[in-house]
């Protein structure tokens, strides 16, 4: 049986990890004076230290360096991955929460130095990129009174305005404009929906999807480029463990990369070497408010996996980074990547400076098929013919084509019902079902781009 | 999640297999209402089904199973002589037994196991740490405490197993790993980092590339299922932890997948579908192997790891081998310098084991 000692290190166990050591922050260089170093930030040794990293006793930063060091974690992330270049439309998903905060925040700061810069400069090159915020309003799916949604709404406008200039367009969209025909219809279909979902991690899960949806909806309908999540490290550990304990570990390495470019509009996550604990700091030292629209607590699996990292984040503050520098180490997907840019119209020294930063795919180019509900790639073995789409086109296609976790915790037990199921998701995830067995053609596209001289082929 | 549960309102639960006789039992894997019978039958052809599959044996092969008296192995010997000589698989079975000295704990399991080797007909064999190393675990305990004796004690059982293997010729070797154990070193090698053991500790047969292979014949078998069986059957095992065990790391994860457990049962399997759909690059996994120079064992240093910690313990050094800076010092082979406080008995070469 695999050891169970606490620190074991025999010699298999960390054979190229580096683990159960806190992260060496600046510290070296500091500790050289003994006392006086106590009182003094230890990077700038100039400040009074006001908080710590993560890595405990030894890292107190003062307010600038913390913050400095924060940004940059963001500013490496974007440069790294070529997540925003001049000609984007970013759109930030900001739920209220510390982590969307910031990440609304350090884009804003971005911009705001980039807009200062085309200002300052005689040759308008490179433009400033746009930004816009997204609000997804779930108080359908709540019991919160109106009066408690519409202050925080208010308060989310007055953030977003006085992030300007550059001014940032707000949209505030209620979750079941999901559904084509919104109003009343639409909050009666999305009840009607999630109340199909007998399992409470189901629903938890379904209600992400249609988050996901929607606003890939409105980055589209409004001509953004990025969407931009506030994704933090705690949250990605607490995604680890839960897609292990969901079935969904082939999939895993999708979800946690800093590109995912599934959808039409590629989703970026900056914050995502950054825990939580710093950004909640940030939050509070730099008098960023947060809007608490407090969407429950998890339960189920979910609420299970949040209080389990939590416990072994008390015993071990470094555990959240370990779980995501362990799944990190999993092969990603050809998609985590930023798509090149064919655009003639960006200027050549952009996509080179793209090209260049652009992580090289991984092994084969296979054209994955997709969970139509969860967009989780699908193992090819798990993956049934693509004879059976023939013929009807209703059910088969969609419980054949479903992942296994979502046919366990979404799609309905009693197969009777499943029609009535149908009727009721997303027009999005319908159309991915029936043409699921198609593979990935985006990609191959990519490949060809170049010789094609025209859009006659049907893009399927 | 109620899988197929079937409310009679007449008052008694009928089996939902045979629909004949009265449900005894819920079945933790899959909530079904059943009877004794039915349990014990689908129980047996569930593993059946799990060797079938995966051709864990071959007729003729001689087989060591790993017995510490305990319930998953008891178990595992008891379903394996049945399934035998059910299916005949043609299989010559041993008991395989490690002594490690713990005193209180390993001498009364060890009686179990002798009882064991009259109830099933199965010859045993007991190797212990005394005689192979020079130490027990209570000796080892009083010398470096009660941290990291895990490390020791787990390093020296599995070389312990392939001694005996050895010397009682067997082809392979089967464990009673269960799937609760296998999802829990799913987790631990995550929240460790250890992606090299990620990659393997699925496979339900290890070091076919090694001395002797071992297989997992219960890796999807639930602990709870294993407890309920031996209870059925009223079989005879003990059932006390470990002396030595109450801080071990495992515990976080064991706890964490018992609340699994009772909100989704199927989460245990689900564990162990990821451990073996990860995505692995093929390049990270094996680490190079050779042999180790003091005694011939398998191993991926200049000396294997229990030559490492006996040395550390004959040496009064009980560091040696724990912790970062592991390597021995360049001298260190070559110095034979004996601590005077502790007796030192090194182990013996391996040459006539013929490793």
């Amino acid at each position: 049986m695999a050891c169970n000692s606490s620190t074991c290190n025999s010699s298999g166990c960390y054979k190229g990890y580096e683990e159960e050591e806190q992260p060496k922050p600046n510290t070296k260089a500091a500790v050289n004076g003994g006392n006086s170093c106590q009182n003094l930030c230890v990077k700038c040794k100039v400040n009074e230290p006001v908080c710590c990293g993560i890595g405990g006793e030894n890292s107190r930063f003062c307010k600038d360096c913390f913050k400095n060091n924060l940004y940059g974690k963001f500013k490496q992330a974007v440069t790294y991955n070529a997540m925003i270049t001049p000609p984007d439309k970013v759109l930030v998903a900001f739920s209220g929460g510390p982590s969307s905060r910031v990440v609304l925040q350090f884009v804003h700061e971005m911009q705001y130095k980039a807009q200062k810069n085309y200002d300052a400069n005689k040759d308008k090159s490179l433009p400033v990129f746009g930004v816009g915020v997204a609000f997804i309003d779930e108080s359908s799916t709540h019991s919160f009174t109106s009066l408690h949604i519409e202050k925080a709404i208010e308060d989310i406008r007055l953030i977003v305005s006085n992030l300007a200039p550059p001014s940032k367009e707000l949209f505030v969209v209620p979750i079941e404009s999901i559904f084509s025909s919104d109003g009343i219809d639409g909050k009666e279909r999305l009840k009607e929906l999630l109340d199909a979902v007998s399992d409470v991690t189901g629903k938890e899960d379904l209600l992400i999807r249609l988050r996901i949806l929607l606003l890939q909806k409105i980055a589209s309908e409004n001509g953004y480029t990025r969407i931009v999540l506030g994704t933090c490290t705690s949250r990605i550990a607490c995604h680890v463990i839960s897609a292990t304990v969901k079935g969904q570990g082939y999939s895993l390495s999708a979800d946690i990369q800093y590109v995912d470019s599934r959808w039409e509009i590629p989703v970026v996550l900056p914050l995502r070497d950054c825990p939580a604990q710093e950004l909640n700091t940030l939050c509070s030292l730099d008098g960023l408010k947060i809007v608490e629209l407090l969407n429950g607590p998890c339960s189920g699996i979910n609420g299970l996996v949040s209080s389990f990292v939590k416990v072994l984040q008390e015993e071990n503050p470094s555990r959240e980074c370990t779980i995501v520098r362990t799944a990190g180490k999993l092969t990603p997907f050809h998609f985590n990547r930023v798509p090149e840019i064919h655009d003639s119209n960006v200027p050549s020294a952009t996509r080179r400076h793209q090209k260049r930063y652009t992580l090289k795919p991984n092994g084969s180019l296979s054209s994955d098929s997709f969970c139509p509900i969860c967009s989780s790639p699908l193992k090819k073995s798990n993956f049934p013919s693509s004879l059976r789409s023939h013929g009807n086109q209703q059910n088969p296609d969609l419980i054949a084509s479903a992942c296994s976790s979502c046919q366990f915790q979404i799609l309905p037990k009693d197969p009777s019902l499943m029609e009535e199921f149908l009727s009721v998701l997303p027009q999005q995830m319908i159309t991915k079902a029936k043409h699921g067995d198609q593979g990935d053609f985006s990609l191959l596209r990519e490949q060809i781009q170049e010789f094609l001289l025209s859009d006659g082929e049907n893009e399927i | 999640m109620e899988a197929d549960s079937k409310p009679k309102k007449s008052g008694a639960r009928l089996c939902c297999v045979c629909n004949q006789n009265r449900a005894a039992l819920k079945r933790p894997k899959t909530l079904e209402q059943i009877c004794r019978e039915c349990f014990y039958a689908v129980f047996e052809e569930e593993i059946h089904q799990v060797i079938l599959e995966n051709q864990l044996f071959k007729p003729g092969e001689r087989i060591a199973i790993g017995a510490s008296g305990g319930k998953d192995s008891t178990v595992l010997a008891y379903v394996l002589s049945e399934l035998n000589r059910r299916h005949n698989y043609g299989l010559d079975l041993f008991l395989l037994s490690v002594d490690e000295g713990i005193t209180g704990y390993r001498d009364d399991s060890l009686e179990t196991v002798k009882r064991n080797e009259l109830q099933y007909g199965l010859p045993l064999k007991i190797v212990s740490y005394k005689d192979l190393y020079g130490w027990t675990m209570d000796e080892i305990v009083k010398m470096i405490g009660l941290k990291n004796n895990c490390t020791f004690c787990g390093v020296f059982r599995r070389q312990a197993l392939d001694r005996g293997a050895a010397l009682l010729k067997v082809d392979k070797v089967a464990t009673g790993h269960n799937a609760d154990d296998i999802a829990e070193t799913v987790l631990l090698n995550i929240l460790r980092g250890d992606i090299a053991r990620l990659s393997r500790c699925t496979s339900i047969i290890t070091g076919e590339d090694g001395p002797i292979p071992r297989c997992k014949p219960f890796k999807y078998t639930y602990e709870k299922e294993i407890v309920m069986y031996a209870y059925f059957k009223k079989l005879d095992y003990f059932s006390t932890k470990c002396i030595y065990s109450p801080n071990a790391y495992r515990g976080f994860a064991r706890e964490f997948i018992k609340d699994l457990e009772r909100t989704r049962p199927r989460a245990i399997l689900d564990i162990i579908k990821s451990g073996e759909d990860f995505r692995i690059s093929t390049t990270t996994k094996m680490p190079e192997q050779g042999t180790c120079e003091r005694c011939g064992y398998i191993s991926s240093q200049k000396w294997c790891k229990a030559c490492v910690l006996l040395e550390g313990l004959n040496r009064g050094l009980p560091k040696l081998g724990i912790g970062r800076n592991q390597g021995l010092n360049s001298d260190g082979k070559k110095d034979r310098k004996r601590d005077s406080r502790t007796p030192s008995i090194e182990s013996k070469q391996c040459g006539s084991l013929e490793f």
